[in-house]
């Protein structure tokens, strides 16, 4: 049952084109969704399965979206003191690498820096730290451009030696690309989630001291799991730069971050499937509202809705459903509802 | 025999409050020893200063020679030496094999030399089966079979407590510290435990024992150290420590509670008294 949830919704989503025909309108929608679901999985590994909160995730994000864009355009800036550093533009496939690393490498200093507190501390680093990057892209205007914005960012090229390649410009290109990059993370959390690093997160979470006690090194961990969730942030955030080949520091509003946090927490944290269907509930809210009311008002339906799902299911959509239909919670519920009657 | 572990003239001051004044005392390879006393002695408070969780503000304590001086709780686990906790002794919202499979972190770690590289290329299979092998035959030592899919947090209190024992001894210590591990068990439930303890030792496992629970305690131990204000006031044999009159003194100044724990320690009553 657990299994055949996600298969099914992929089946769905790998058919959704074909039903709809070409929609460009549509397509975007699905493929921003994508993306930002994404986003909101790599938010997940840490807010739902090691309980920090990362207030800055769109740094990780937009670095990543920054990195890939600067690395197939190349650049030429003065450092000072006489130096300079050009780049030559490699090719864009190069360029989700190092968004990958680079975010990565992010996570980490940000773990090591904030981990050994925790917490409150975590949080403000975060914000703090998303708030740093976003001023450097606006005022570093020889390397980004600042607010004019980094333009004619190259499409993704794929290809096999010997069978060709293929330049992904259009949407359902893009569109399928998005959908595979999610299904691979997806697959790597639940792979993580259910291994022995998986537990050592769980048990921090659960009852820090007991872990601590039973061998388990809780900043190691939670900086594992922030380089992590980091580079898979910018993983998204590179899908996003070269899909939509231009961005400016508006990709590092604080928007975005509290719309990742709300995908997560309203489908479930701490679940494998709750940032997805979080991410496609909210990703996907604006468009079906948009025939029937003015922008204005749909943002009050989507803080209604939001709301209501955590009025009606505290826990988030996954769990919550999970419960309702009878089948074990999933692994984040709290005891008071599994509780059997123990017999002494 | 040697001593495995050597509590070096520990203090602990929390401001001007001193929770522990000077503590000096030695354990030796393959004993059961208590560290008994009143309430807020600073048993639990020396149990956090062995184990990482706080920092003496003098003295040190060793463990098979090393110094734990500076060392993270995880890091001192890693030496051998495990310990269980008082109130919250699981992880409340995993199932009972699911607890002991995070308590086998350690083993896991030697399984695997990368264990995040590979978790994610998926290379984890014969590890993980060997770890659920071990789980498992762990569980049915301590006597938790039964409840194996059950969540740790709905268990009874008892039983959690056993949990906790099957977590400290997933890290394979050399020495386990008990907490008060009978506390919230009914007196069948303590009889299995003490037998499980003894069992515990004839693997060869060192154990020091906060406890509260007077015929328990002189039940099992070998040698038994007491506390009073954060000072030891008697150290020997069970029954050198009954009649001790700094130990009669330390409990009858305590008010009710305490006068019937030293009834008992007396072996008068037989019920277990929790201070």
């Amino acid at each position: 049952m657990t299994r055949l949830l996600p298969l099914a919704l992929l089946a769905g989503l790998v058919a959704l084109p074909l039903a709809l025909g070409a929609n460009p309108y549509l397509l975007n929608a699905l493929i921003v969704t994508g993306i930002l679901t994404i986003g909101a999985m790599s938010l997940n590994l840490l807010l739902g399965f090691t309980g920090q909160l990362s207030l800055g995730h769109i740094a990780f994000f937009g670095i990543g979206a920054y990195v890939s864009a600067l690395t197939s355009l190349g650049f030429d800036v003065e450092l000072g003191f006489g130096l300079r550093a050009v780049h030559e533009p490699w090719p864009p496939v190069v360029g989700f690498l190092l968004a990958t690393v680079a975010a990565g490498a992010c996570g980490y200093l940000i773990g090591r820096l904030s981990f050994r507190v925790r917490g409150a501390y975590f949080v403000i680093v975060t914000i703090s730290f998303a708030e740093v990057v976003r001023l450097v892209a606006l005022n570093w205007v020889e390397l980004t451009q600042g607010p004019l914005a980094l333009t004619n960012i190259p499409a993704f090229t794929l290809g096999l030696p010997g069978l060709g390649f293929w330049t992904l410009k259009s949407k359902l290109q893009n569109y399928y690309l998005v959908l595979a990059v999610g299904t691979l993370c997806y697959l790597l959390i639940a792979r993580l989630v259910h291994s022995r690093f998986g537990r050592a997160m769980r048990g921090l979470k659960e009852n820090e001291s007991l872990a601590l006690s039973v061998g388990i090194n809780a900043t190691r961990t939670l900086t594992v799991a922030a380089v992590i969730s980091a580079a898979m942030a910018g993983a998204a955030g590179s899908l996003y730069a070269h899909y939509l080949r231009i961005i400016d520091p508006d990709v590092f509003l604080f928007a975005t971050t509290v719309t990742m946090v709300i995908m997560v927490v309203a489908g479930g944290k701490g679940t494998l499937m709750g940032p997805v269907v979080g991410g496609l509930i909210f990703g996907l809210l604006p468009v079906a509202l948009r025939p029937v009311m003015a922008p204005e008002a749909q943002w009050i339906v989507y803080g209604l809705v939001l709301i209501v799902i955590l009025f009606v299911l505290p826990r988030g959509i996954v769990p919550g459903m999970a419960a309702r239909l009878g089948r074990r919670p999933a692994r984040s519920a709290p005891v008071l509802e599994a509780s059997p009657a123990v017999p002494q | 025999m040697s001593a495995i572990l050597s509590v070096d003239h520990v203090g602990v001051r929390f401001g001007g409050l001193v929770a522990i004044a000077d503590l000096h005392f030695d354990v030796r390879e393959g004993e059961i020893v208590s560290l008994i006393g009143p309430n807020g002695a600073g048993k639990t408070t020396a149990f956090n200063v062995m184990t990482g969780f706080l920092k003496p503000s003098q003295g040190e304590v060793r463990f098979r020679g090393t110094s734990l001086k500076g060392l993270a709780p995880h890091a001192i686990t890693r030496l051998g030496l495990a310990r269980t906790f008082q109130r919250t002794s699981v992880f409340p919202d995993d199932t009972v094999f699911d607890n002991v499979m995070i308590g086998l972190h350690q083993v896991g770690g030697r399984l695997g030399r990368a264990p995040v590289l590979d978790a994610l290329l998926g290379r984890a299979g014969a590890g993980e089966r060997q770890l659920r092998a071990r789980a498992a035959a762990l569980l049915d030592w301590v006597g938790l079979s039964g409840r194996m899919h059950e969540k740790a947090g709905a268990l009874a209190y008892g039983e959690q407590r056993l949990v906790g024992v099957a977590l400290a001894l997933a890290t394979e210590p050399a020495m386990l510290l008990l907490d008060e591990p009978v506390s919230g068990m009914n007196a069948s439930e303590t009889r299995v435990f003490v037998r499980l303890i003894r069992q515990v030792r004839e693997r060869g496992i060192t154990i020091l024992l906060v406890e509260h629970d007077m015929p328990m305690v002189m039940e099992v131990s070998d040698r038994i150290v007491v506390l009073n204000y954060g000072r030891l006031i008697a150290e020997g044999p069970p029954d050198r420590i009954r009649n001790d009159p700094a130990v009669i003194e330390a409990y009858l100044g305590q008010g009710s509670s305490a006068r019937q724990a030293a009834k008992s320690a007396h072996g008068s009553a037989r019920e277990p008294v929790h201070a």
